[in-house]
């Protein structure tokens, strides 16, 4: 249970094309992670597998069955939205127990499941509060809770902490992750933040401008990115690229280096770029360099946290020669 | 603290706001006033301000004469009546136009607010002959059937006004929840909207209430309102002031009343969603 697919799916508003043409299987079980900058169509994409919006054409098959015209009540899916949603008029209670009484379910089923969801989620105590009188992290919970006791055929997250703090972040993003493993069941998360993407997913969907760029595991995408869009979307801080002669030795139009793919010295090396350090960012375990080159521009490196370099001192750069990537003219990985 | 008015500015609002507060209050006082007055002293031309002599003879006389709880029967059924119509067809309208609006929205919108526009008078013979030709002329359903429409507008503008501040979201939720259609208005916006929904019932049973075009120009004997009522102690053969006081006290007392205790509802009605 929980096979999607979505074979040439197109959408547009009016005039506008959103989506031009999507094709995508996604396995039962997995959680899918799409990402994209904002504007990519990656929130569209899920409303029209949620049924929320109508696609222009192609066809969307949940478990092999067609359910491209089926209105969201009837698609057996789920979706915790980045505004939580939760129905301000009812309790906490109430909320997570109206998709099974929509379902028309037996009270003691009802009062059984919304009991255990409950105390899954750390809510037992908070089940005769309105929506209003929750935290930001527990009305999450909340739309989280009601999302479970439908036992739908995938879940569907749309940018779900995207209005919590950091820390809070890192802690729900833990737990999506783990009720993912519990459940075993479909995940479609939206995402405009490639850290969750990388940490969350067993497989990503890149997005740019309505297009797939690549799918594939966050160690796929690390690794061997399809094209320069990927490369510097996947990866924080995000990968340098260099064009022009220095990329010709290297027989392509362009070459990105990741920040983390850098040796670093004081004194010239043969092959190495000369740079200066603009601003060092220090993390404690990292320190970000930030090195103006000589001819190729700004570049990030990230080096281990015990490194002293400061504001103006010169540095030499040599790329790892086996993880150099190749770009053509049309951007493309070679 | 520039902007606190200062004592002498807020002595001179509140004063003024009393002096309109009282112009305004001033008719109905007055007939409050000659309510309880004797006929001669309600024409006397020095006219008195308290009632001299302190009588409730015009209430009786003007139950004998026009049956009074008849005609406050048929003002609440038709008030009512027509109102909970009006939302019945309203709410689900006003849902389709604030929640999955066209291209023409707007417009229809705007055409409807301008139906309002028009003087009644201009549609009275179409309405009359429909009227008399369905049999409707003189009943109390035709009579309700025509205020729902000539208030749908109105409450429709109300309730698209109140629905578009309520979070899209929180419908579509519903739907993956998996309500359908019926159950995402009845469970879900309705309850979300019963601030608005109650002042538009507020203000459209007033308005009907006080309606007297219609319900005089269709109505005779039997499906009267209050209106008619009052209407009736206007005859030509002489003006029974005391006696058209008490009427317009006994007709305005009920809605007078239900406004007086629904103010807060009202307040927002009437500010059509501006003040949050």
């Amino acid at each position: 249970m929980g096979s999607i697919s979505l074979s040439h799916v197109k959408k547009s508003f009016g005039e506008v094309q959103i989506i031009p043409d999507i094709s995508l299987d996604i396995k039962e079980g997995e959680f899918v992670v799409f990402v994209g900058p904002s504007g990519c169509g990656k929130s569209t994409l899920l409303r029209l597998i949620a049924g929320l919006e109508d696609t222009t054409s192609g066809t969307i098959l949940l478990d092999g069955v067609d359910m491209t015209k089926a209105p969201p009540a009837r698609r057996g899916l789920a979706m915790v939205f980045q505004s939580y949603a939760l129905y301000p008029h009812m309790t906490v209670r109430d909320n997570i127990a109206f998709p099974l009484k929509m379902a028309k379910a037996p009270k003691e089923v009802i009062d059984q499941k919304v009991e255990y969801a409950a105390r899954t989620l750390n809510l037992s105590s908070y089940l005769d509060r309105r929506p209003r009188a929750l935290s930001g992290g527990q009305r999450q919970r909340v739309a989280i809770g009601r999302a479970i006791v439908r036992e739908p055929k995938a879940f569907l997250f749309d940018e779900p902490l995207s209005n919590l703090d950091a820390a809070l972040r890192v802690n729900m993003r833990l737990e999506i992750t783990e009720l993912h493993q519990q459940l075993k069941t479909t995940m479609i998360y939206v995402t405009h933040d490639q850290v969750e993407a990388m940490t969350m997913a067993d497989r990503i969907v890149v997005l740019n401008a309505g297009r797939v760029e690549q799918f594939g595991t966050p160690l796929d995408l690390y690794k061997k990115p399809a094209n320069r869009f990927v490369a510097g979307f996947i990866g924080s801080p995000r990968m340098n690229f260099v064009d022009g002669p220095e990329a010709a030795r290297y027989n392509a139009s362009a070459i990105g280096v990741r920040p983390e793919h850098f040796s670093l010295a004081t004194t010239p090396m043969p092959g190495a770029w000369k740079g200066k350090v603009g601003v060092a960012e220090q993390l404690g375990s990292d320190t970000f360099l930030h090195v103006h080159v000589d001819g190729l521009g700004l570049m990030t490196i990230r080096t281990d946290g015990d490194q002293t370099f400061g504001h103006g001192d010169d540095v030499y750069l040599t790329p790892d020669p086996a993880r150099i990537y190749r770009f053509d003219a049309a951007g493309l990985a070679l | 603290m520039a902007r606190a008015a200062s004592i002498q500015t807020r002595i001179g609002f509140t004063a003024l706001a009393w002096a309109i507060a009282l112009l305004l209050f001033a008719p109905i006082l007055w007939t409050i006033l000659t309510a309880f007055k004797t006929e001669a002293e309600a024409i006397a031309t020095s006219p008195t301000f308290l009632p001299r002599e302190f009588t409730l003879e015009n209430f009786g006389a003007v139950q004998d004469r026009s049956d009074y709880f008849k005609h406050a029967f048929n003002s609440i059924i038709f008030s009512v009546g027509s109102t909970l119509l009006g939302l019945v067809i309203g709410v689900p309208a006003a849902w389709a136009m604030a929640f999955a609006p066209t291209k023409r929205t707007k417009d229809v919108l705007m055409w409807m607010l301008s139906t309002k526009m028009m003087p009644a008078v201009g549609v009275l013979i179409p309405i009359y002959l429909i009227f008399r030709d369905l049999r409707l002329l003189d009943t109390l359903h035709g009579l309700t059937l025509i205020m729902t429409l000539i208030n749908l507008p109105i409450i429709i503008w109300m309730l698209y006004t109140y629905f578009k501040e309520i979070p899209v979201d929180i419908l579509e939720a519903a739907r993956m929840d998996g309500a359908e259609l019926y159950n995402e208005i009845v469970h879900v916006l309705v309850p979300m909207a019963v601030p608005g929904i109650a002042s538009t019932l507020l203000l459209n049973v007033i308005l009907a209430w006080n309606e007297a075009f219609w319900t005089i120009t269709l109505t005779s004997g039997k499906a009267g309102t209050l209106t008619a009522f009052i209407s009736s102690f206007s005859s030509p053969q002489g003006l029974f002031l005391a006696k058209l006081s008490a009427a317009s006290l006994l007709a305005i007392a009920p809605i007078l009343l239900m406004g007086w205790f629904s103010q807060k509802q009202l307040v927002r009605g009437l500010t059509f969603g501006a003040v949050k």
